[in-house]
This record gives structure tokens, C-alpha cells and sequence, in this order.
């Protein structure tokens, strides 16, 4: 079998009873300072092959951890993650042959300009660099991308345009799984719908798979088939735009539903009452 | 593409990213270049100060330990900080994630590293040659070559589990490397021979792979022995880099996995 394919009964992403804690030390006077704190308490998730996950939840909730389980850049403490059937861990170099992330930040060499960092990013995943800029172009035309930013260092772009560029460096590798970190975090609004309609493009045209972190309630709403709520390090709901308004905050909208489920509304009339008391 | 053709691609791409990289920082490339010359042609000048008769032979014995030292620096330095480098940069993640083998990506780091240093050190021999007309008659430049092949493996090998430290430990694990470095330098024989150490540290001289292999290009260059005399020290060199390397590779994917379970892969929380 090809490394490359995958079953096709295969879920995309399946994993189970998820937890990890990070320590971090540091020094207070001449005593060693070590505080613990979990990251995922317990996750269970299945994503189907061709939809589009969101993962919403409060800054520090544990969604890029999540990401970066399934992007075999972090070993999970317990539990086990697949990848179309492939272990995260014991299996990694063929999960990595199907998976590409754009995160927050950028990674990008700042230096160097759009079409070195590609060449670098085809050299990588096997396509070749010809190919890749002819590509790249393509996708970023799409995006509202002029070519003259390709050749100039990556530094002297916005945030904005980087982020683009890094959406076409994932995109060039034709990855099946696609791991979306905030993608749309700092775009303007007319770049955040481009890039929403690419992404729903992506889907249409190529079978993948995506899981989406945002923050963006209309964007969740907009692209992601379900949404998993997740809170403290746990996956507190799931499902479909739809049923989580209807359960949990009819004649609402999405962020009604996320505030309730995660408790925050009731922390926010708490202030307000402590606040006018 | 076939499975090893992917691999050299992406080994290729590893070289070639870094040669951008220089081009980008051309005027720093330049700055240290000259400051590198200038350095080694004031410890060749030391000589001057010897009477007349010791005078071209000093010059030689210094500068093969200017040149060789900065070799061998370029080397460990490239091979060390080239995490360290990437986490700075932010990119680690990504180079980290692709699917190629930690082995073709360390070993684009280490080409590149043997070719940046090989062009530096020509350069500045150039620059030398050129300042101070010595006469190399007696050299014997193939077995110069054949120390030099034989010391970059065990130097690559040091280097990657130098390049480890930065994966452990953020900002002490590139301060380490620098002492390492500096170690090296004092212990290994580059300005002056290893006799004149004081006991106590003299030991770590033969530790050293640096120290072998300034014996060896000094015995080649000054004394014009050919390869076949040499031949002994370069397999002890050779052999010592069998060691090393392996290890190294082994080091550093322990040293992955254990960031990759702690989290300490990426630059910042
Ligand atoms: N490498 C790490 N080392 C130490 N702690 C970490 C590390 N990565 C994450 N954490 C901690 O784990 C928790 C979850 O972090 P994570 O980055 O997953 O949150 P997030 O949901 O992505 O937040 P945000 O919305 O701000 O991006 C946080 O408390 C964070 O401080
Ligand atoms: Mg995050």
C-alpha cells in the first residue's frame, strides 16, 4: 500500500481518554518552583472523514494542545489518538505523510521571502518546487494576495498576509487531514471571508478533513459541521450548530450557547451582581 | 517520487533554506568574515615577535590552529544552534511535523554546515597566503585533506548532541553549548601544544577530537608526512566518529521525544 492512502472506511480522527498536564519550573530566589496544571482532563473525539470540526473555548482551554496531539508534536500523558487509523505515536511518520496545521503564529523563516519558505515547504513533503510556486500563486491569487509579495522577506508582510501564505504552504501539500489553529485570528474582514470560502472550497473539491479552533463565532457557525465545546481541559458538548442553539440557548444565537455551556454567563452575572454590590 | 528521492529533496531543501538564509544576512556574513581574517592573521603575527629562525614555522603552527579551529567551530556552532536557531525563529514546529526522517533533516544541517565552514576557511587561507608569502614546499596537502574528512564526522557527531541541550532546556541548553565550545577550544591543542596544560586538565586533551586532529594536519602541513603515515590517526578519527555520530542521532531522538511529551518543543506557552 501506498503511504500516502488511507482506508476509506477509516474515521479521520478518533481518540480517547486524553489527558496532559504541563509543568513548568522556574526559580523563585534559590528554590526550584515547579506548578503543575492539566491541559486535557479526559477528551474523547471523533471527527468523520470529510466534515469539519470546530473546536471553540476560552483562552487556555486546552484546543491547541488538542491540535498538537494530532499534529504528533505532542505525546499525550494517557489515552490513545488515530489518525485514519493510524496511531499518533507508534505510527507517526505516515500520520505526518497525511496531515498539515497553520497556526496562530505564523512559522515562517522572517528573513526569507514567501517563495523561499515554499521551496523549503516542498522540499519537505516531496512536491516539486516548480510546482509548488505555480500552485501557491494560484491559491494565494484566490486569497487577495498580490504575486510582488511573494518575493519580498516575510517580515515586511502583515500579519494578515502571513497568515495567507501560510494557509497556501499547508494547502500545496494536499494534506487530508488539516488542522486550522485560529486561522482566521488578525485578518481583516474581507480577507477572513476569503479565507472561509476557501476553506468551504477546499472541502468541496479536495476530500479532506479539517479541524478548526477558533474564536470566531460566526465563522464556527459558518463552516464547521459540529462544534465541540471545550472548557478546563474538557470536552463539555458536541454537535451541530443547530442542536446546540436548540439545547442550550433557544431563540439565541452560537455564543449564547457558548457561554452557557461553559458556565461563563453565570460567572458574568455573578460579577455584575458583586459588582452592584 | 520515490521514498529516497523524497528524502534527498527534502535533505537538499534543508541546504539550500540555510544558503538563503546566509544571502539574507549577507553584511553580518561579511562582517564576520573580515573579523575572522583579521583574527587569524594578529595570532600569526604573534610569531613575529620570535626570532627569526622560528618565525615561518610559528606562523604555519598558528595559523592551522587559526584555520583549523575555525573550521571545526563552524562545524559544532551550525550543527548546535540549528534548533535553537529554529525555535527562535518559530519554525520548529513546522520542520519538526513533516514527514521526512529526524536523520535526512540532521544531515541538511550538517552538509550545509561543511560546506558554509569549507568556503569560510578558504577564504580566510587565501587572505593569509596572501598577507605573509609563506612557503608550503613541504606540505603534504593530501594528507591535510584526509584529516580534515576524517575530523568532521566526530565534530557533526559532537554537535548534534550539543544540539540536543537547546531541546532539554530553552536558554540554558544554548548556554551549554557555549561552554562546550569553549572547552574544547582550551583543551585541544589549537594555539599551543597540549604539553604546557596543567595536569589536572590535561586529560580532557585527549578527550578531544580537536586535539588529533591538530596533531595530524600539523604533522602533514609542517612536517609534510603523507597519508600513509597519517593513515593511523585518521582511522583513530574516523572511528571516534562512527561513535559519535550514531550516538549523537540517538541522543537527539531521545531528546525529541522527551520534548515532545514536555512540551518544550515550541518557543513560548
Ligand atoms: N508547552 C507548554 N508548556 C507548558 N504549559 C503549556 C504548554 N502548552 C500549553 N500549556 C498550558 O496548557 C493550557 C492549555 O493551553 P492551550 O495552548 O492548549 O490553550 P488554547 O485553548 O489553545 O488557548 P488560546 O485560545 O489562548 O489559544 C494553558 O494553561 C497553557 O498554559
Ligand atoms: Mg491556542
Amino acid at each position: 500500500m501506498d503511504e500516502g492512502s488511507v482506508s476509506p472506511k477509516a474515521v479521520a480522527v478518533e481518540g480517547q481518554g486524553l489527558w496532559k498536564e504541563f509543568s513548568t519550573k522556574k526559580w523563585v530566589g534559590a528554590k526550584r518552583q515547579v506548578t503543575r496544571s492539566y491541559a486535557l482532563k479526559g477528551v474523547d473525539l471523533a471527527v468523520q472523514r470529510r466534515e469539519i470540526l470546530g473546536i471553540l473555548g476560552p483562552n487556555g482551554s486546552g484546543k491547541s494542545t488538542l491540535i498538537r496531539l494530532m499534529a504528533t508534536l505532542l505525546i499525550p500523558d494517557q489515552g490513545w489518538l488515530k489518525v485514519f487509523g493510524l496511531d499518533v505515536i507508534r505510527d507517526r511518520q505516515r500520520v505526518r505523510r497525511l496531515i498539515n496545521r497553520v497556526s496562530v503564529e505564523a512559522s515562517f523563516f522572517k528573513k526569507l521571502t514567501a517563495r523561499e519558505n515554499l521551496a523549503y515547504a516542498a522540499g519537505l513533503y516531496g512536491v516539486s518546487n516548480a510546482k509548488a510556486q505555480v500552485e501557491a500563486t494560484r491559491i494565494l491569487a484566490s486569497l487577495g494576495l498580490q504575486r510582488d509579495k511573494l518575493e519580498v522577506p516575510l517580515e515586511t508582510l502583515s500579519r494578515g498576509q502571513q497568515q495567507k501564505i501560510a494557509i497556501a504552504r499547508a494547502l500545496l501539500t494536499s494534506p487530508t487531514l488539516m488542522l486550522l489553529d485560529e486561522p482566521t485570528t488578525g485578518l481583516d474582514p474581507t480577507s477572513r471571508r476569503d479565507v472561509q470560502e476557501f476553506v468551504l472550497n477546499v472541502r468541496r473539491e479536495h476530500d479532506s478533513t479539517m479541524v478548526l479552533c477558533t474564536h470566531d463565532m460566526a465563522e464556527a457557525e459558518r463552516l464547521c459541521d459540529r462544534i465541540a465545546i471545550i472548557h478546563e481541559g474538557r470536552i463539555i458538548a458536541v454537535g451541530t450548530p443547530a442542536d446546540l442553539i436548540a439545547s442550550y440557548a433557544s431563540g439565541g444565537g452560537l455564543e449564547d450557547a457558548f457561554f452557557h455551556i461553559t458556565g461563563l454567563d453565570q460567572e458574568r452575572l455573578r460579577a455584575e451582581a458583586e459588582g452592584d454590590g | 517520487m520515490s521514498p529516497a528521492g523524497r528524502e534527498l529533496h527534502a535533505l537538499w531543501s534543508v541546504v539550500r533554506r540555510n544558503f538563503h538564509l546566509v544571502r539574507r544576512y549577507l553584511g553580518w556574513e561579511l562582517v564576520f568574515l573580515f573579523y575572522n581574517v583579521i583574527n587569524t592573521l594578529t595570532i600569526a603575527l604573534i610569531a613575529f615577535a620570535l626570532p627569526p629562525a622560528d618565525r615561518d614555522r610559528t606562523i604555519i603552527y598558528l595559523t592551522i590552529g587559526a584555520l583549523l579551529w575555525n573550521f571545526l567551530s563552524i562545524l559544532f556552532q551550525e550543527v548546535a544552534s540549528s534548533v535553537s536557531w529554529e525555535r527562535w525563529e518559530g519554525t520548529i514546529e513546522y520542520s519538526f511535523m513533516a514527514p521526512i526522517h529526524r536523520l535526512t533533516y540532521l544531515a541538511g544541517v550538517c552538509m550545509y554546515a561543511v560546506l558554509y565552514g569549507v568556503l569560510r576557511t578558504i577564504v580566510i587561507l587565501v587572505a593569509v597566503a596572501l598577507f605573509f608569502h609563506i612557503h608550503l614546499a613541504r606540505a603534504d596537502w593530501l594528507g591535510a585533506a584526509m584529516i580534515l574528512a576524517g575530523s568532521s564526522l566526530p565534530f557533526i557527531g559532537l554537535g548534534l548532541i550539543g544540539a540536543v541541550l537547546p531541546l532539554l532546556s530553552t536558554e540554558r541548553g544554548a548556554q551549554a553549548t557555549q561552554v562546550i565550545q569553549g572547552v574544547i577550544l582550551l583543551v585541544s591543542g589549537i594555539y599551543y601544544p597540549i604539553s604546557v596544560l596543567p595536569g589536572w586538565i590535561r586529560w580532557m586533551s585527549h578527550l578531544s577530537p580537536a586535539t588529533y586532529t591538530l596533531e595530524a594536519a600539523r604533522r602533514a602541513i609542517l612536517n609534510g608526512e603523507g597519508p600513509l603515515h597519517l593513515l593511523p590517526l585518521t582511522i583513530k578519527l574516523f572511528l571516534s566518529g562512527l561513535i559519535l555520530v550514531p550516538l549523537g542521532l540517538a541522543v537527539f531522538q531521545l531528546a525529541e521525544h522527551w520534548a515532545m511529551r514536555n512540551g518544550t518543543l515550541k518557543r513560548s506557552g
